[in-house]
């Protein structure tokens, strides 16, 4: 039972990281390039601490369960982190002038 | 052992191929922003490599480094957004 549920985590972890990557050489500019690369590989990488994790526990000992626990310290790190930096990449970007691809008008810009 | 060793490596280097997608796209990023989101991109790719390492190798201080590494790469994507934004 317990190896199906890790294959299961690191399937989800690697093919939505891989979509990250997709997302990142495909999309046409800055906002959709953030908005698959950022979300895709957070959600990946919680799944890949959420599959160390069942690991680490299911495992047993010591030296595991500390293994668990540190994933869990890794895990709210990412989650806290990695949203509010792609927010500030985002505005530094609307701020510095990059306009999204085929943009006619700013509607962001005439309100401020 | 509940499951072979060899499939956390197997993961790892999948990650470490993703990375190289997000090299290509500093490189050859056409504005400032787009290189700032492909390093944010590979941040985030390496903290996951770190984690499915550290379970490999059975290495605890793996996982320390990854946390570490997620703070203080948060921290410079934000002086990078500033610096985009309004100057140092």
């Amino acid at each position: 039972m317990m190896p199906i549920l890790l294959y299961v985590l690191f399937g989800i972890a690697v093919l939505f990281n891989g979509l990250g990557a997709l997302a990142l050489m495909r999309f046409p500019d800055v906002y959709t390039r953030l908005h698959g690369a950022t979300k895709c590989t957070t959600f990946g990488t919680i799944f890949t601490a959420a599959a160390v994790i069942v690991y680490g526990f299911v495992r047993g000992g010591a030296e595991y369960n500390t293994l668990a626990i540190h994933s869990i310290v890794a895990l709210i790190a990412i989650l806290v982190t990695n949203p509010t930096g792609s927010h500030a990449i985002a505005r530094a970007a609307h701020r510095s002038g990059v306009k999204p691809k085929g943009a006619v008008v700013d509607r962001l810009e005439e309100r401020s | 052992m509940i499951i072979e060793p060899i499939v956390f490596l197997v993961v790892a280097m999948c990650f470490v191929f993703f990375t190289l997608f997000s090299m290509l796209r500093i490189g050859l990023g056409p504005t400032v922003a787009d290189r700032v989101v492909g390093l944010d991109t590979l941040n985030t790719m390496v903290v996951a490599t770190m984690i499915v390492l550290g379970a490999a190798y059975d290495q605890v201080i793996f996982i320390d480094v990854a946390i570490i590494y997620a703070l203080l790469s948060f921290v410079g994507t934000l002086y990078v957004a500033r610096y985009l934004e309004r100057g140092l």
